[in-house]
């Protein structure tokens, strides 16, 4: 896994693997609904009822705690 | 647990000065710079009504964000939430073909469950209110950072925190690392005290109760948790229309994290009859990692497909999938939404539905029946719609159903049923505006 996550982190800081686009090609990805949390509140609702209800948390942000549900 | 009306009415003061403090900033603005001030606001504000199934617990929570925009990259955002529970939760203890009386987690009286029934206890209440502040900026062309503190406070536990990030973009913005660490110091001073974990928990029959109550309380009406959280994200723009994200992420925390109101029923034998019930105890330290893949993708016409999948595996012997997949359907001004999602837990190495007197005399480490640590499966279907009368201007509306699945408890000692087990059924209703 180590080796993996190294040679995909060697490929894309290098550049030379030809992904991504020119300043000029961000129009779509500059949309708010292509942000990868395209909506932070139901994001933090979510997260808030997995967190209490089941016994992983964090992921994609911080795992948290502030919260004596779990 | 009782209703803490003095946090619910601490959040509404602070609720109330903070929108004082707001006006009369306005107030002191001529009209036209009070325009162009708040046209450099965003709000949004949601509440969400959640309803268990069997009148188990319900909850209201009400969020208010609002971030004031220097420029396009630097940010500063308030969040306030308001939450309150009330209803049922399971104990921990197991269904019994006789009926059981439990001492409430205070001591001061007692509830009792028909034969059969899942216990729950019912004096589940409680209100909490979080606030939060956001920093976000850039530092030179190829970097941002990102600072912020958090308090929250409900009537038997509190907690602050503070977290920090540091993100370095590479091959024109295409690449983003990002370094992310967050640290929570919490309080809990559960209702009755501390219970000591695998003590007996007191009969309120018994005529030494008041004695058995105090011998089965820790010294000091409080304790603590800390929770240190590192998050390393790699975020690559695949093509004009592809967005992908992978983080790895640790999470320690170590202190108190025993639930002080949870049981685990004694059985003489599997099926057998029951001795007592104890304390649970859980380990004071756990490490959490988590692998964490996110995929967003524009189709020709404008929809957007939203893929997740994370990863996650533990010291205390835990592991869980979760598949999370949304996808939005743009027509016009207004969109729909529809989201499944897919959990699956293993148990950890702690958990068992009960214990028998034989396990207990060899005096375990830890020991819990919560089924939030055992072994499940749960499922979310949503659909999620939007109108949006500009770009910056939406209300919406979701509403989803969350299904938790027990699996049977395979074990040699302590087998169990899953029909035995708590599963779940919840509705979810979110409102919601942006401007």
């Amino acid at each position: 896994m180590k080796i993996w996550i190294s040679l995909t982190l060697v490929a894309l800081l290098s550049g030379c693997s030809g992904i991504g686009v020119k300043p000029w090609e961000r129009d779509l990805l500059a949309q708010q609904d292509m942000q990868l949390i395209s909506d932070p509140i139901e994001a933090s609702l979510d997260d808030h009822v997995y967190f209490s209800k089941e016994g992983s948390s964090g992921g994609r942000g911080f795992g948290g705690g502030g919260c004596g549900c779990n | 647990m009782t209703q803490d009306k003095s946090n619910w009415q601490q959040g509404a003061a602070l609720g109330s000065t903070l929108a004082a403090i707001g006006f009369s900033v306005l107030q002191g603005l001529p009209n036209q710079a009070m325009a162009g001030e708040l046209e450099k606001w965003d709000v949004d504000a949601a509440v969400l009504q959640y309803v268990e199934s069997d009148s188990r617990v319900q909850a209201t929570e009400a969020v208010l964000g609002a971030t004031r925009n220097f420029n396009s990259e630097t940010q500063l955002n308030f969040k306030l939430t308001v939450d309150t529970l009330t209803g049922a939760s399971p104990n921990g203890a197991m269904p019994d073909d006789q009926p059981q009386t439990f001492t409430r987690p205070s001591g001061n009286g007692r509830y009792t469950v028909d034969a059969n029934a899942l216990p729950l206890d019912d004096t589940f209440r409680d209100t909490r209110t979080t606030v939060a502040v956001q920093w976000s900026a850039p530092l030179g062309r190829d970097w941002t950072y990102s600072g912020g503190l958090g308090y929250s406070a409900e009537h038997d536990y509190e907690s602050s925190s503070l977290n920090a990030s540091l993100s370095r973009f590479f091959n024109q913005k295409n690449t983003t690392l990002t370094l992310a660490s967050s640290m929570s110091l919490d309080t809990i001073s559960p209702e009755g005290g501390l219970p000591i974990g695998l003590s007996a928990v007191p009969e309120w029959s018994s005529t030494s109760f008041d004695a058995d109550f105090d011998a089965s309380r820790q010294e000091g009406s409080y304790a603590d948790k800390q929770v240190i959280d590192v998050v390393l994200g790699l975020t690559q723009v695949i093509d004009r229309r592809t967005l992908m994200q992978f983080n790895y992420s640790l999470s320690f925390s170590a202190g108190y994290m025993t639930d002080p109101y949870k049981l685990v029923s004694v059985f003489d034998q599997p099926g057998g009859i029951v001795q007592g019930y104890r304390y649970e105890e859980r380990p004071d330290s756990r490490l959490k990692q988590a692998l964490f893949w996110q995929t967003k993708h524009q189709l020709q016409g404008g929809d957007i497909i939203d893929g997740s999948y994370r990863y996650l595996f533990d010291d205390w012997g835990m592991t869980s999938h979760t598949l999370d997949l949304k996808y939005r359907w743009g027509l016009g001004n207004q969109y729909l939404e529809p989201q499944i999602r897919w959990y699956r837990q293993s148990a950890i190495d702690a958990y068992q539905p009960y214990i028998t007197s034989a396990q207990l005399a060899e005096n375990p480490e830890a020991l819990t029946a919560d089924y939030r640590l055992g072994d499940f499966d749960a499922w979310t279907v949503g659909l999620r719609y939007g109108y949006r009368f500009n770009a910056d201007t939406e209300v919406y509306t979701r509403i989803a159903a969350y299904q938790q699945l027990p699996r049977d408890f395979a074990s040699d000692t302590t087998p169990a049923n899953s029909g035995d087990l708590p599963g779940m059924t919840a509705l979810m209703l979110t409102l919601g505006v942006k401007f």
